[in-house]
């Protein structure tokens, strides 16, 4: 029988800060014992449980790609009072991680095929896991677009990775904020997500759409996709249920019989139009 | 399965004689009009003239609060102090009914579908249960709707049936066998009795067939929000309940250093699965009375293969607004 403690984090050393936009970090984070950093993987669409000491724990996606050996990233937005804590601590200072959690994109199954990411505000974290994956192999995949938005041009995650996807000449990247949080200077869209999809109007043709964002942007994307000739089985979203434990125990996060922290937090369309509406 | 009798003296003898040799005995406790189970150190405090406890046994395998880990912070560094199994003692847990030892099988199941639980596998490591029989039931048990009954041997190390001034001691486990062989002169030989003339009569009230059949198709029944208009959420139904095991992870800071915690939840509470953004998937009372019922009827036997209740009937007791789980699994047997 396994005799570790599942609830015991690794510690982690602060590595590098980022401050993407208002009240949104990015910490680059390295295993304090260097074994238990060399014996870690992980895969596109997992998450981990980070604990800042004397608060607790929050459950972010695990946002740099696996491809990026030696640390691990997650993205939060500073809200309740454990990222709050998070958000103090300065670069040397350490924190706790377990993980990594949950299922995975299916990476091996999309060789081949154009992908389509489609990331609403703090909803891009876990995408970014997925893109860096697929730009590292880029061989194993065919054309790769990006649409993101956030509420305002301050609102962008990334910035500079941004930059970089805009640049390639492999990525075809679109990004809009919602109408009144342009800049005078601002050269990208403007308008909300659903609606510049369809604009953008991508073919369905060997193409897997992934979609992050807060639900009200996915209720809207979704019949989009459908009407651009996107099927159930080639859209894939993640669900981000309210976690504890992150092994299926402490009995939050469950969708019907399936528990986001085991099962997903990765759905294709097809899973989750067969789970209950109660997420 | 090995059949001995033993006195009701030689086993009070027996148990302080477990006392003695340093295991934790827990057994029932009368307190007012309440019995609870307790750790004793004297079989004077043991108390057998109850139908059903107020709380469960659960507590021993999982407390209702306990220490995961511990940290120190300094300097912005942090070291953790783990879990420690060492100070868990060998414990026998006496006298709880074959509902509580039933219970066991559906927590462990929680706790061990997908990775093992370190705190809930050392403590049931180091726990052997001797349950006793029931003689007497109310009209709110029904473990025999649920597959259980009152001499039902499921779970238990050692189960006592009550009979003419002993009991009959049916030794189920090798953990039951080696705490019976260690004392093997307190027992007699089998006194060869016809164990079911001693026990309650439980009248089964549903169909666990029909049962079975109904709830994993009825998410969108109206039933649940007919059933639960009168819950108020206090979530005392998942606290007495055996095989309840929802658990909320805290932080219990004191300075520099402090533990983590992991304390009891309940599905029923409405902060449970409130997201940071005040979206929540369970808003409406109807909704979480759902999940409480399909969890242990529909969700765990999907995943685990194991139901979430025995009928201790223990939720129906304690509900202040009188809410009865077998009249409701009843109904929707029915539907």
């Amino acid at each position: 029988m396994d005799n570790s403690n599942i609830y015991l984090p690794h510690l982690m050393i602060v590595e590098k800060i980022t401050q993407e936009a208002p009240g949104v970090k990015t910490f680059r984070l390295k295993f304090k014992d260097e074994e238990a950093g060399n014996n870690f993987e992980f895969k596109a669409g997992q998450f981990g449980e980070y604990s800042a000491f004397g608060e607790g724990e929050s459950t972010f996606c695990i946002a740099s790609s696996p491809t990026r050996k030696g640390y691990i990233e997650c993205t939060f937005r500073e809200t309740g009072k454990v990222t709050s804590a998070l958000a103090k601590l300065e670069e040397g200072q350490t924190m706790g991680f377990r993980g990594p959690f949950g299922n995975t994109f299916p990476m091996d199954e999309w060789k081949g095929k154009n992908l389509l990411f489609i990331a609403g505000g703090i909803a891009l974290p876990p995408m970014r896991c997925v893109i860096w994956n697929a730009l590292d192999t880029r061989e194993n995949f065919g054309d790769v677009s990006i649409l993101y938005g956030a509420k305002s041009v301050a609102d962008l995650v990334y910035k500079h990775e941004l930059k970089e996807w805009e640049e390639r000449p492999d990525v075809r990247l679109v990004t809009t904020v919602d109408p009144g949080g342009e800049t005078p200077d601002w050269k990208g869209e403007v308008g909300f997500v659903p609606s510049v999809l369809e604009k953008m109007n991508p073919s369905p043709k060997n193409t897997v759409a992934i979609v992050c964002g807060p639900p009200i942007m996915i209720k809207f994307t979704f019949p989009v996709l459908e009407k651009l000739g996107f099927t159930d089985e080639n859209i894939y979203t993640t669900l981000e249920n309210r976690m504890k434990c992150g092994v299926g125990k402490c009995g939050r996060c469950n969708v019907g019989s399936q528990y986001v922290c085991k099962d997903g937090p990765v759905f294709s369309k097809v899973e989750l139009e067969a789970l209950p509406a109660e997420y | 399965m090995e059949r001995k009798y033993i006195s009701h003296n030689s086993l009070m003898n027996w148990l302080t004689q477990l006392n003695n040799e340093g295991n934790q005995i827990y057994a029932p406790v009368a307190k007012g009009n309440k019995t609870d189970y307790k750790h004793i150190t004297s079989v004077e405090e043991i108390s057998m003239d109850h139908i059903q406890t107020t709380q469960s046994a659960k507590a021993v395998a999982f407390p209702r609060t306990e220490k995961l880990f511990s940290y120190t912070k300094k300097n912005g560094d942090v070291t953790l102090q783990n879990f420690d199994t060492t100070t868990i003692p060998e414990t026998v847990v006496f006298g709880i009914h074959p509902c509580d030892a039933a219970g066991f099988k559906p927590l462990s199941g929680i706790f061990n579908w997908d990775t093992p639980d370190l705190p809930f596998n050392e403590r049931m490591k180091r726990t052997t249960l001797i349950a006793v029989s029931c003689t007497q039931c109310d009209e709110f048990c029904f473990c025999t709707s649920v597959n259980g009954s009152p001499g039902n041997t499921t779970g238990s190390d050692i189960l006592l049936t009550p009979i003419k001034d002993g009991y009959l001691a049916e030794i189920i486990t090798e953990k039951g066998k080696s705490l019976v062989d260690k004392h093997s002169s307190f027992f007699e030989a089998d006194p060869n009795v016809n164990k079911e003339e001693y026990l309650a009569q439980v009248p089964v009230q549903f169909s666990l067939e029909e049962l079975n059949k109904k709830i994993s198709n009825m998410f969108e029944s109206p039933v649940w929000k007919q059933q639960s208009e009168r819950c108020l959420g206090c979530g005392a139904c998942a606290y007495v309940c055996p095989t309840c095991a929802c658990f909320d992870i805290q932080e219990d800071a004191h300075g520099s250093s402090g533990n983590r915690l992991r304390c009891w939840d309940a599905c029923g509470f409405s902060l449970f699965t409130m997201h940071t953004s005040g979206h929540n998937p369970r808003e409406m009372q109807s909704q979480r009375w759902r999940q409480r019922l399909l969890h242990k009827f529909s969700y765990m036997p999907e995943r685990i293969s194991v139901r979430g209740c025995t009928g201790c009937g223990r939720c129906s007791r304690a509900c202040p607004v009188d809410m009865n789980i077998a009249e409701h699994l009843t109904e929707i047997a029915a539907l």
